[in-house]
């Protein structure tokens, strides 16, 4: 029996002082060109938290706006504000301020690593602990801080990372060890962010999914991110550290990486793990990215649009045992990339579309939705990046007319009806096709889509180990109804085989009776 | 551009001389192939990389580019790029290297 | 005059246009020789 998808979580934080300090477009810019009209002109273009919760497209990935929804707002959506769609809290996540975002990253530290100052902890930790997600154990973890000598001293002459907000350091991250560059304060950093973020999309998934903590077995983190010490620089393991302070406690879990395709493969992974009956309850999550803030920051300041990339985005979803009631993930009919496909964009897109729709005996149109990369087009438009979902539609729909599945005059109207719109950070492995699994449940529940496709690709390319690029794709499916029980059943069996018997030999008496 | 990659293409034109290179694009957009094509012939318009100020003026297109395409075997050309002249806007593609093209290179 | 035979060709490929190793393939067939090639990726 397929496993299901029992949920979904979608977070984001609004990070804007991290954009400066952690953006790598940012960082690097500070070292070649430190007095450029760039850094100069940056701060004027940072959004508040309230221009960045009534910013449509995060309303849509923490689930307050339907992606058919958005896509009715003309693009770009920078402007554009509609009556109560600036809310913090969503159907499948929140939205958090970056003071609360660090309170976080303090409690998520087991090392005393990260370090807040007094006032500050003062100031924030009310409205922190007002979150119904942030439970007892997480708020026991609250240090009540240190001392603003205490927080220059780190930052000025022990290397630490400092955490500002509102422009003043108000805490940092310091080095896990002296010499040691990868527990350098600044991976120290990246690190706890990350860890941060998926600590709080765990608790949104067991808010929304409502399983009792004690019933997650696996946990599988798919972030970008490497932990480990210099002997083994991505030893691992962000999943269970993550699982640990959410109170997971009878779970284990790995990392599964590949950029971007990093989550497919986990989901993969995960829906497996349960259709193995090797767990029972598998969950996939992702924390953020620091150094990617404020990436494409140079085109948006040129063009007068605000810093769009200033948020950390985070996401978790829940797979159980076949329950005849929630949409299925089909692990039968995959698509992978492989060694051999090559990269040629018509051989990249037949790999993890038509293969996997040729073993099912299905054409292009019978998927009701494919998410593909759902980034943000507000944010890669001005950087010359294009529309990334719409090329990807474009792509499906080009090699469904050469298939002959789609018709020419069709090709226009293809991203619309089996395409969305972008609406996630381009924080890499988050728009990576698990945007629109949330949506994707909810609209099949609701009878709106019966298929769907989810596509994740990733540029291994970046890492210099390989020129290849990878991607895999799986479906999802209205669940059939079939339950497990229903399917196996012993007592099923027993009965259908008794029947057969006495048919036989009733049969046999009236062949009988006729002689 | 990265900023490794106008690393590299400083190198070449040094090592090899400037008239002998091509530098051959793949950006997805007008936008972005002008961003690119800027760099390797008037310097990185972003002034982030090494070639801020470098005014190497190389032979520049984009894969897209009729130039390109009819150099090509067209069965190899249609298995690479086929489905990406379909998808991209190659009219805004040519219209932005040529622009560029005309006002900052050397060697055409 | 063929604009790629016999030259030294630099691919700056693109991860959403046409990355590094397609054009690699279309450009070897004109009788270029490709000394570096690299993709980039915005997103």
């Amino acid at each position: 029996m397929n496993s299901v998808i029992k949920g979904a979580s979608y977070i984001l934080a609004h990070t804007p002082d991290m954009v400066m300090e952690n953006g790598t477009t940012q960082t690097t810019e500070k070292i070649v060109n430190p007095n450029s009209e760039y850094l100069k002109e940056l701060p004027n273009h940072i959004r508040t938290y309230e221009q960045a919760l009534a910013y449509l497209p995060n309303q849509t990935y923490i689930g307050n706006m339907h992606p058919d929804e958005l896509a009715k707002y003309d693009q770009p959506w920078v402007d554009t504000t509609v009556e109560g769609m600036n809310q913090r809290t969503g159907k499948y996540g929140e939205i958090m301020p970056e003071d609360e975002f660090y309170m976080l990253m303090q409690c998520v530290d087991v090392f005393e690593l990260v370090m807040l100052e007094k006032s500050f902890v003062a100031a924030t930790k009310e409205k922190f602990v007002a979150n119904p997600v942030i439970d007892e154990s997480i708020v026991a973890r609250i240090h009540e801080g240190v001392d603003a000598s205490e927080v220059e001293h780190f930052v000025n002459e022990e290397h630490a990372e400092p955490l500002v907000f509102a422009g003043k350091t108000v805490g940092f991250v310091k080095r896990a060890h002296d010499v040691d560059p990868n527990l350098s304060a600044h991976t120290m950093l990246e690190n706890m962010v990350t860890k941060a973020s998926a600590v709080l999309s765990l608790l949104h998934l067991i808010r929304v999914t409502g399983i009792n903590k004690e019933d997650i077995d696996y946990v599988i983190d798919c972030c970008e991110e490497a932990c480990g010490d210099m002997n083994q620089r991505g030893g691992g393991n962000f999943a269970k550290a993550a699982a640990e302070i959410a109170g997971l406690v009878n779970a284990t879990g790995c990392d599964v990486r590949g950029f971007c395709a990093g989550p497919t493969h986990a989901f993969i992974n995960a829906a497996s793990l349960v259709k193995a009956g090797t767990h029972k309850h598998v969950v996939i999550v992702a924390g953020g990215c620091t150094a990617k803030l404020g990436m494409n920051g140079k085109d948006h300041v040129k063009k007068g649009l605000p810093i769009l990339e200033d948020m950390i985005g985070g996401f978790a979803v829940l797979l159980g045992e076949n329950d005849g009631i929630n949409p299925e993930v089909d692990t039968e009919h995959t698509g992978k990339h492989t060694v051999g496909t090559g990269s040629a964009p018509q051989n990249v897109i037949s790999s993890l579309v038509t293969n996997p729709l040729d073993a099912a005996g299905l054409k292009i149109t019978d998927v009701d939705k494919y998410s593909a990369e759902m980034q943000n087009p507000d944010i890669t438009k001005p950087a010359g990046a294009g529309d990334v979902p719409l090329a990807n539609y474009k792509m499906i729909a080009a090699l469904g007319v050469k298939r002959g599945d789609l018709e020419k005059k069709d090709l226009a109207t293809f991203p619309a009806v089996h395409g969305m719109v972008g609406w996630a950070p381009t924080q890499g492995h988050i728009p990576s096709g698990v945007p629109y699994i949330g949506v994707c449940r909810d609209d099949i529940l609701e009878g709106k889509v019966n298929r769907a496709m989810i596509i994740g690709k990733g540029s291994l390319f970046l890492g210099r180990m390989t020129n290849l690029f990878d991607g895999v794709s799986v479906m999802i499916t209205k669940n059939s109804g079939k339950t497990e029980e229903a399917a196996v059943s012993e007592e099923h069996i027993k009965g259908l085989i008794g029947k057969a018997m006495k048919d036989f030999a009733a049969s046999l008496l009236a062949a009988a009776e006729e002689e | 551009m990265d900023l490794e990659n106008q690393k590299r293409v400083k190198e070449f034109a040094e090592q090899y001389g400037p008239e002998n290179i091509v530098v051959v694009l793949g950006a997805a957009e007008g936008e972005g192939a002008g961003l690119a094509a800027e760099t390797v012939t008037a310097g990185d318009p972003t002034f982030a990389g090494p070639l801020t100020g470098v005014q190497l003026g190389l032979t520049v297109y984009h894969v897209c580019e009729p130039e390109i395409k009819n150099e090509v075997d067209p069965t190899v050309y249609d298995e690479q790029v086929g489905m990406m002249e379909m998808v991209l806007d190659v009219d805004d593609i040519i219209s932005e290297m040529s622009s560029i093209r005309n006002e900052y290179c050397k060697y055409l | 005059m063929s604009l790629l035979n016999g030259k030294k060709v630099i691919i700056i490929g693109d991860r959403d246009g046409v990355p590094g190793p397609a054009i690699e393939e279309c450009v070897k067939t004109a009788g270029a020789e490709v000394v570096y090639s690299s993709t980039e990726c915005f997103v």
